[in-house]
């Protein structure tokens, strides 16, 4: 029992922080990036082939590969999203330009790393672990929750304590009326586009440490499960989405326990289909659903 | 050119153009709901259904393909009617995301389903699709969706989609459009799936991903989805496109794995940002881009 907690609360601190990149860029924009599980897959392959191929530890690795998610992500908001910026359809469109993105960025990582999973080398991190009750937790483990959650409580505070986290909730609310009021909105956007990239790489990393296991299409499982989070926890809602995400870790942690691996995914778009027919707007989300 | 040669070519390509008929039918499929403004990506889920239940019907009972085809077309569609009254009260990506969770839902499903041997699926299931199946049933289909535009229903319909608000306020009964498209959308996805699982032999869980419905929906949005046959021409081009692609590639050493990925990824995002109305409206853009140059000429 607390062996599954510790587990699902794992896997879902991953889970957490891949949706908290969607769902800040669905706050701020109303758009859906699914190019967001490109940035999740080409910056695991990045702290790999820092780690591998620089040979250095994984401490500077993790941060870099992080500052490059968020580089990636502002590359993505001027290809993909900017020029669409006050076309009518621009959720749709924007929808279909970052499925294209991901696309490109894909193949790019399939050329560039072959189809095969990559590991990272022995060693990268501690394999040691501790008991805490009776339940078994690797250090690696501990370390992951522990930077998901330092990220949230930085997310929390940038959002709520400072001058760009006003902004963002000033363009959130209403683009024209933060312009009038002196945002600049596209840099306000920019910055977002890098936070939330920066949660997407990091989610990234941690995802390939935590199941060694690097490869091109590692982003398509957490993709879609990131859109349960986010439904769950409310479209646009920063708390909900955290909520979300460990609760469907822990989620699926019980049913392979209880039912077996096989409904294991299941669980995640029953669960996303559930709350869309029932309570569309999620857990914390505010509004009603909004035109489209 | 000889006969042989003929012969030969059409050997090599016969293929081809089976899967540039198969592909302009998933397109119509995901076309059918964005002509009145919803984006449905459940089409995957869809063409499993029909697909799966085509080969049931043929491997384990035998039935004469005719009726096994109007089978696989009616299951899906039937399915589509539950999961629509509920689903397509949501709108834009939150109607996107739900189709999305139904697709993966099926596509589990399955995996899970002994019956049809879960993961492996179902195989050596007889060839009986011919090539004019196809090209008929493309034909059936962009015939229909013909005589909807420009009757009562096709008014109805571009109605919804440019402003559902109004449309509803005209007394157009958008629910049951949307519901209508959904259904005939998921018939034709299902009859695509059951004349490409007696192409190929066999069906399984891993071709109706979610990478599978994102293509047709690059086919239509590619082609154009502003007349009804633009996402013919769209499956039409980026099937034809990773063939010319694959002598180039392989001259300078790309995977054409990768390649035909890239290629789709690049042409659909000049497509969305260049050409909102697709390849369909390029000769229109041509011609109004050379008047103007005329007309500057003249005036020079």
């Amino acid at each position: 029992m607390g062996q599954q907690i510790v587990n699902g609360l794992f896997l879902g601190s991953i889970y957490a922080l891949f949706a908290l990149g969607y769902t800040l860029v669905f706050g701020v924009l109303d758009i859906l990036n699914l190019a967001h599980q490109a940035v999740f897959m080409l910056c695991a392959y990045a702290a790999l082939l820092v780690v591998v191929h620089l040979h250095l530890p994984i401490y500077l690795a993790f941060p870099a590969s992080v500052l490059a998610g968020g580089l990636l992500g502002i590359l993505i908001d001027r290809i993909a999203f900017r020029p669409l910026r006050g076309r009518s359809d621009s959720n749709i469109s924007g929808l279909i330009s970052s499925i294209a993105l991901a696309t490109i960025l894909e193949a790019v990582g399939l050329q560039l790393f072959g189809p095969d999973v990559e590991r990272f080398p022995l060693g990268t991190v501690p394999d040691r672990s501790l008991r805490i009750g009776d339940a078994i937790v690797s250090e690696l483990q501990v370390v992951i929750i522990g930077i998901a959650l330092a990220m949230l409580a930085v997310l929390t505070f940038l959002l709520q304590r400072t001058r760009l986290g006003r902004q963002i909730r000033a363009v959130a609310e209403s683009p024209l009326a933060a312009r009038i009021l002196g945002v600049n909105v596209d840099r306000v956007i920019a910055a977002s586009f890098f936070i939330s990239s920066a949660l997407g790489s990091a989610s990234g990393v941690l995802f390939g440490l935590a199941f060694n296991n690097v490869a091109p299409d590692m982003g398509r499982a957490v993709e879609l499960k990131g859109l349960a989070v986010i439904i769950l926890g409310g479209m646009g809602s920063m708390p909900g989405a955290a909520i979300a995400g460990f609760a469907l870790g822990l989620l699926e942690v019980f049913t392979v326990a209880k039912l077996g691996s096989s409904y294991r995914d299941a669980i995640a778009f029953g669960v996303l289909f559930l709350v869309l027919v029932l309570r569309p707007r999620g857990l914390l989300g505010q509004a009603a659903l909004r035109e489209a | 050119m000889n006969l042989q040669a003929l012969t030969d070519l059409w050997l090599t390509y016969q293929s081809t153009v089976a899967f540039v008929g198969l592909n302009g039918l998933l397109a119509l499929s995901v076309y059918a709901s964005l002509s009145c403004g919803q984006l449905s990506l459940a089409q995957a889920g869809f063409m499993a259904l029909g697909a799966y239940t085509s080969a049931i019907l043929t491997v384990h009972a035998q039935l004469p393909f005719a009726v096994v085809v109007l089978a696989a077309v009616l299951v899906p569609a039937l399915v589509a009617v539950p999961l629509g009254l509920p689903v397509l009260r949501l709108r834009g990506v939150f109607l996107a995301i739900a189709t999305i969770g139904f697709g993966e839902v099926v596509r589990i499903f399955f995996v899970n389903l002994d019956y049809t041997n879960g993961a492996l699926g179902i195989v050596a299931i007889p060839r009986r699709t011919q090539l004019w199946m196809i090209y008929g049933a493309l034909a059936v289909v962009l015939f229909v969706l013909w005589r909807i535009r420009g009757s009562r229903a096709g008014y109805a319909l571009e109605a919804i989609r440019e402003d559902e608000p109004a449309a509803r306020t005209m007394g157009i009964h958008a629910s049951a459009y949307k519901l209508a498209m959904l259904v005939l959308g998921a018939g034709i996805a299902g009859l695509a799936g059951a004349l490409d699982a007696h192409l190929n032999f066999m069906v399984a869980p891993s071709s109706y991903s979610f990478s599978r419905v994102v293509d047709m929906l690059v086919y239509a949005i590619v082609g154009g989805t502003s007349v009804f046959y633009g996402p013919v021409v769209g499956a039409a081009f980026l099937t034809l496109l990773p063939e010319v692609l694959r002598e180039v590639g392989s001259r300078v050493g790309l995977q054409p794995g990768p390649l035909r990925l890239f290629v789709n990824g690049l042409v659909l995002l000049l497509v969305i940002l260049f050409l909102p109305n697709g390849l369909v409206s390029l000769p229109r853009r041509l011609r109004g881009w050379l008047e103007s140059r005329r007309s500057a000429a003249h005036a020079a």
